[in-house]
Formats: structure tokens, sequence, C-alpha cells
């Protein structure tokens, strides 16, 4: 019987990827939905004026993360966070290249996933955007008064930081569950031990409520399941975070079949209050281990490397009451609380149902130990007593769910390539709407938290194909706009995206824009090699390394012409940009250099590394359009031959 | 003179001390790429701009046709200003309790003719740093100067720049008018 089932599911989908595609050949297409007159007007903004929602949107693989305004899907502005970004020098300057250390070593690249906005109360409050980095295992911030990376905290013992960085009510922590089970510590041992050394880590990183710090508070060692996403209760359920697992069968191949064998897998409720009794009861162990804490310092205008090598373990069985099984069919992909925080909404991704659990069931089940057995200590609930209610039917291979603020969620079909409505609390399905194609993610502002802002709806797509003008076989990735105020749902626009959308937040411009900043201030300039006129400005050698101290103010470097240069020498550029303005940063390029350019705010001080291999006279010029004479803002090194006795020697403007 | 007149005298002349709390004039810089505009105001005793750049941002935008940079230490009148307002309170005072009208009257007239030649002071700069450029200006206009308004609007280059007297301009005023009134309501 089971068998079969699983038959008739495969063949369904299958069906559905064959015929996806096929609907739609052909010059252009006609899926527009039924796209009133006015959809145009709803989401034009006019030029001068502002978006009302910022959306913060991955950049999947491309390791960034992408600012749209709604609802006009108009991309403002790419923060480089695990990604080296020649554009912005990101990672290739001296001040940002420790953001990107790791136990492995400088990491160029990573795959981010989710976004997730600071909360207080439940409600976001435009402080911070966290995002994961799936790849090598680690989380960052990003200050949303400078939509600057600023910091990247590793998480040792995760392996495909997936289920993260879901944020609890007052953005106490934000959560860290593994995708891949790995041996913990890691040694070498046979893949097919895997149900004997394989463990899945749980992190829980606290977030210092002033400055934003991260640090891993404690790890849960889990059995060896992969952790999919993961959402903090709030409200009455503040407390307690919910993490979803697929491959309870714990297979370590073919898991597209192997993990799917089983008919229930399980979220796993934590109970991070009791958690943190048992850490301080010092039931924790200290597991040896080997991570880093990359912090931004804007003070100094400089990220700092540091390396971590322990962490705090809680093992579930040492620790009744902590952790809770709630049996959940199919795979479950997401795993969403709803506004009062009452109900579990469980998307078993290989299913046609939505299955929700209730909070109170889930707490009266636990004292009454209602329980279907155990794993590795944890209990497992039964599954009727904690059962809500499930919206049937509702589509193919349900994988996310958003709410608006009227009682209503909102969950993406992945399979059947559409949104779904429903209703909290009676099940039914209201309406649906096909999205172009096989939507993942789906984001209502706010849609996660306490207080949605429920007037749009963003569903990010994983399938572009014909959406847009063709551009060879690589295409854009693309997000679709839906006006969610009315009783059906409304396609509005197409937009493209950068990178894979994978997740996105949303948010009111008025809780961000009045807290961004225009530039930085330069006597609060404190890096060690800035200089605040030209006067400070100077060239030194120390040995095989150079050290200039350039300026840069419209339309001209201080100084702009060096000798005294030798081929082998390491020259740093530190260039301090001297203007107090908005939109006034210079860039700072010189010929051969083999990283990038610098891209300098006012205010701030960065450092390009020069390696010149050759005699000559190299040109260096700003390449920030920075005013009428910005093609004038040029100079010269001259490189002479390393044993060369030419005098280091530096001026600007004499004319002889 | 009756009191009531000696005490208007009185609030005239100390009107004049609270010229040290605003500016005395502004000039604003509106142009495509600064629609809020650039102001810089200027005070008895300094001067300052609507932000902590504003000085060096002017001079930046200033520095293509070759004006001359703004800087406060180029203006000795931020050093006397304060001690002529400082004199003329002093005097208002000293006429107020001598009770003699024409006192009073010299006193207006003094501050009067102090205004004009403040105004001319002014005007002497702008004409100053609108026509004084450097040879080797980057940008070079036959026979354009860049002199702002001494009041009002007025084109240079790109810019529109506007020129108004600001607070501490009116308080002179009304010290003047509450003076001329001390004057002619007490005969």
């Amino acid at each position: 019987m089971k068998n079969s089932r699983l038959f008739l599911l495969a063949a369904v989908t299958l069906t559905a990827f064959v015929l996806l595609p096929s609907c739609n050949s052909g010059s252009g297409n006609s899926n527009g939905g039924a796209l009133s007159g006015d959809a145009a007007s709803r989401v034009y903004v006019a030029p001068g004026e502002y978006d009302e929602f910022y959306s913060f949107v991955s950049g999947g693989f491309s390791g960034q993360l992408a600012v749209y305004g709604l609802p006009s899907g108009r991309l403002i502005r790419t923060i480089p966070v695990f990604s080296q970004d020649a554009e912005k020098g990101y990672g290739y300057n001296e001040e940002t290249k420790p953001m990107l250390e790791t136990s492995f070593g400088f990491i160029p690249w990573d795959d981010s996933h989710h976004p997730e906005l600071s909360q207080t109360d439940g409600s976001t409050d435009g402080r911070w955007c966290f995002i994961n980095g799936n790849n090598t295992p680690r989380i960052a911030r990003i200050d949303l008064t400078t939509f600057e990376t600023a910091e990247i905290l590793e998480l040792p013992n995760s392996a495909g930081n997936h289920s993260s960085p879901f944020t609890t009510e007052n953005t106490e922590y934000v959560v860290a569950g593994t995708r891949f089970s790995v041996p913990i510590p890691q040694k070498d041992v046979a893949i097919e031990t895997y149900k004997e050394n394989f463990k899945g880590a749980l992190s829980f990183v606290k977030v210092e409520p002033e400055t934003g710090h991260m640090d891993v508070a404690f790890q849960i060692l889990m059995p060896g399941y992969d952790y999919d996403l993961a959402h903090s209760g709030k409200g009455a359920s503040h407390g307690w975070t919910f993490f979803t697992s697929y491959n309870t069968e714990e297979g370590n191949s073919l898991l597209e079949v192997n993990a799917s064998q089983n008919d229930k897998d399980f979220i796993a409720a934590v109970n991070w209050k009791k958690a943190e009794e048992y850490l301080a009861m010092g039931k924790a162990k200290d597991f040896p281990c080997d991570y880093r804490s990359n912090r931004w310092d804007e003070s100094t205008q400089m990220a700092t490397s540091e390396r971590r090598t322990s962490v705090k373990v809680l093992i579930p069985s040492e620790c009744p009451g902590m952790i809770y099984f709630l049996p959940t069919p199919k795979s479950p992909h997401g795993v969403d609380v709803d506004p009062t925080g009452e109900y579990i909404v469980g998307a078993g991704k290989l299913s046609a149902d939505l299955t929700v659990h209730s909070y109170t069931k889930m707490l009266k089940a636990i004292e009454n130990e209602s329980f279907d057995g155990e794993f590795e200590g944890i209990p497992v609930l039964k599954f009727e007593e904690i059962l809500a209610g499930v919206v049937k039917m509702a589509g193919l291979g349900p994988l996310h769910t958003e709410f608006d603020a009227k009682g209503n969620g909102y969950t993406s079909f992945f399979i059947s390539s559409e949104v779904v409505k429903w209703n909290v609390g009676t099940w039914e399905v209201i309406d649906r709407a096909p999205t172009y194609y096989s939507i993942g993610h789906l984001m209502i502002p706010g849609g996660d938290s306490k207080n949605p802002e429920g007037k749009y709806l963003v569903a990010l797509n994983k399938i572009t194909k014909d959406r847009y003008l063709p551009t060879g076989p690589e295409l854009t990735q693309s997000a679709q706009l839906f006006d969610i105020t009315g009783e059906k749902m409304e396609l509005l626009l197409d937009f493209p995206t950068v990178g894979e959308p994978h997740y996105a937040q949303g948010i009111s411009a008025d809780r961000v824009a009045p807290n961004s900043k225009t530039f930085y201030k330069l006597e609060e300039n404190m890096h060690p090699h800035a200089v605040k006129s030209e006067k400070e400005t100077k060239v030194t050698r120390d040995g095989k390394n150079v050290h200039v101290y350039l300026t840069t103010i419209r339309s001209h470097f201080a100084p702009d012409n060096i000798e005294g240069v030798r081929v082998g020498d390491k020259v740093y550029f530190h260039v301090t940009n001297l203007e107090q303005d908005y939109d006034v940063p210079h860039g700072f390029a010189v010929m051969g250099a083999r990283n990038a350019e610098l891209l300098i705010m006012p205010g701030q001080t960065e450092t390009l590394l020069w390696e010149p291999d050759r005699i000559g006279v190299w040109p260096m010029y700003c390449t920030d359009f920075c005013s009428a004479l910005h093609q004038e803002m040029q100079g010269y090194v001259r490189v002479s031959d390393a044993n060369s006795t030419t005098p280091l020697k530096w001026w600007l403007g004499k004319s002889e | 003179m009756s009191k009531k007149w000696i005490i208007v005298q009185i609030v005239a002349a100390s009107l004049l001390l609270l010229i040290f709390l605003f500016p005395i004039w502004q000039i604003t810089l509106v142009a495509p790429q600064y629609p809020k505009g650039v102001t810089l105001f200027i005070w008895l005793n300094k001067l300052s701009g609507d932000s902590p750049g504003t000085i060096q941002n002017i001079n930046i935008l200033n520095h293509y046709v070759g004006m001359q940079y703004i800087d406060e230490a180029s203006f000795k009148e931020l050093i006397y200003f304060p001690y002529i307002i400082i004199s003329f309170f002093v005097l208002g005072i000293i006429a107020a309790l001598t009770k003699k009208r024409w006192i009073v009257f010299s006193w207006v007239a003094l501050l009067g003719v102090a205004a004009i030649f403040g105004v001319y002071d002014f005007y002497l700069w702008l004409y100053e740093y609108g026509h004084n450029l450097s040879d080797t200006a980057p940008i070079k206009f036959e026979g354009q100067a860049y002199q702002p308004p001494l009041i009002g609007e007025k084109y240079l280059l790109n810019f529109l720049a506007k020129s108004y007297p600001h607070i501490g301009t009116g308080l002179y005023a009304a010290s003047m008018l509450l003076g001329g009134l001390a004057f002619w309501k007490s005969k």
C-alpha cells in the first residue's frame, strides 16, 4: 500500500515536471494571469518617489544579499556577504579580508539562503538582517544603518547550515540546524557507519542586544537526521524553536529514495528556555572544535577574525524535557508558526497536505506523556494528540507558509507551482494562484512575525524559463509580486533577481530608511592608517613594505606622484576619502593590481595591496565618477629595479 | 521719558544679545544634484552649514571656478563684530538710564549707520569672492563672476544662489524698531 502510494506520487510529480515546460512553449507567453488594467499603476513608483517596503532577498549561490524596493521590484543595492565582490573591494581589501576567514582558511564564496530580520517583541525592528552561509556553515549579520556586513560567525560541528538563521521573538537567538549530519567531532570513518557515527548539531547563536555580536551559546547533539528549516515560537509559544527534519531513515546514499521511505519524519520542538536552565546547571559538555568569529569595527573601519576552540554541547538524553519530536508526514520542509504562536505548520514536501500542529495540544501531550516511543532519549509525541488540523489536498509539494494579518496562511507548492491561500482555523482553501515557475519560498513583509504587514506577497521562484527575453542557456532568477489585500490574490509584477532568491524578508521602509547613514564622520575614523588631511599624507618604507597614506577629495589624490617603489615591494595604499558629503565615494585602481579596486565611502579608509612585479611608471586613477574633473583624478607610481637607489618621494601639484 | 519707554529701550538693547544665538544671514546653493540645497550660515562670530561638512563641500564646489577658500580665519569681522554688538548693548542700556530722548535717538541712528556699514562690508566680501578668481581655475568663463546676490536669488552657472537675512538680522532690526518706538512715543 505504502509503496503504491509512493509510486503514485512519483508519477504525479513526474507528470508535473514534464507538463510544466510544455505548457509554455512558443514565443512570449500568455501566462500573465488575469492581469487587470491597473496592475502597472499599482507597482509604479514615480521618479523620485520611494517604495513602500524594503525587501531583502537572498542571493542564493551568489553569496550575496540583494535589496529590492516593493512594490516596484527595483534592485536598489547588492550587499556582498559571503562572496568577494571586486566591485566594492569586499573580501579583496585588507580591511574586509578577515570577514571571509574560516577554520578552512579564506573562503571567497558561499551559498546564502535565508535572510532574517531582527525582531523586538515579535515584530521586525529594522536593526539587522541575518543570513546563513550554507556550504561552509556560517551566519552573517548585516547592519541596516550602513547596509554592510558587520559580522560573520562560523558554526562548529555543523555541515550545510540550512535551517538558519531564524530568530526568536526578541532576537535572543538566531538558530542554525545542520542539513548534513556528520561525525562529531569529524573523523575518518566509513560512510556506511552513518547510523553509528553521524550526528546533527542544532546551534543556538546568542545575539548581544546592544551590539548585535553573535556567539554560539550552545549546541544540541541530535540524531543523525537532516535538519531542514526552523522557526521559533511567538507569543505563548515564545521559548520554543521548531526544526524540521528529513532522512529520519538515516540513509547516506541515494537519499531521494532512501530518505523518502518513512511515512512521517519529525519536527523537533526545542524548549530553549529549558536548554538555558540545563546550561546554567552545568549540564553542557565542552567540545573542542575550531571556528572563527569575524567582526567589523565601524570605528576602525576594519574587520578582525578571532579563533574559537570550544563549544558547549547539550545531549538530549541527559536533558529530559528539552526536546520533543512532533511526527509530521512526508519529509517536512518548512515549519512556520502563525502570528498568534499557536499553530505550527509543517509542510510535508512529498505530500499534498499541510499538517498543522497545535502548541497547546503539544503542551498537553507532554504533560500527559502521550508518547509514541523515543529516539535517542527524545520522546515522540502522539501525532493525533497534537494535530490541530490538516489543509487537505491543497496542492502538490508544499514548502513554506507565511501569514497575513487577517488569519490566513499562504503556502507555496513547488510541484504544482502555485500559492495557496487558506484559513488558519478552518483549514479551508480560499484561493490559489499559479506561479511561473515552481515557487520555493514566499514572503509577506512581516509574514513570519507576530505582525504581518499583509499587503504584498512575493513568490520566489526556482525556475525562470521563458519569463524574460532569452539570454542564452543561463537565465536570470525570478520573483513575482502579488497583491493580497483582497479575497483573491492578484499577480502584479515579475521581477528578475540576483542569484537564486531562496527566501526574503520585507519591512516597511519607515522602520529602516530614517536610520540609514549618509557618510562616515571623518573625525570618528579610528583606522590606524587613516590620514585626516592632505598635510598628513606620506609614503613610508619598512623593509619591503611600502605604506602609501593617500587621500581623495574632488578631484585629486594626495599625493598623486610617487617614486622610490621597487620591484618586489608590497605596496599598501591606505586611501582615506576626505569627503564629508552624501554620495561622494571615490574609487582607487592601480594598473596591474591582481586583486580589485577600492571603493571608499566619504570618511572611510580602505587599503589595497599592490605587488608590482616589473619596472615602469604605472598609472592609478579614481574609478567612481566623482565630479566634473573625475577624469583628471589620476596619478603615477614609478617602480624601479629591486636594487635601485631611487629615493622615496611623493608630491601633489609640484610643477617644475 | 516715562518708565514704560525706558523699559522698552532696555528690551531693545537686550535684543542685541540674542543675536549671538542665531545666524544673521544665510546663503543657499541649489542645483539638481543638491535638491535640498547646501546652506551656509553667517553668524556674528562664526560660519556654519546645514551639515558639519557644508563649508568643505562649498569650497570643493567653488574650487572648480577658482574661488578662494572660505575660511573663518580670513574674516576679521567675526572677531570684532561681537564686540561691536556688545558695545551697542551697553550703550543702549546707558541711553535708557539717561532717560534722554535725544540719546536714545542717537543710539538708534548709530545702529542704523552700523547696519549700512555692515551690509556694505558683506557686499564687499561677496564681490571679493565672486570676482577674485584663480588664474589656474579648471573651469573658466570669460567675464563670468560668481558673486551671490546681497538679498534675493541669482543663477551662478548651474547653481541657484539664494541669499537672505536670518533671525539675527531680524533681531537687530527689531532692536532698532523698539528703540525708535521708545524715542518716538515718549515725547
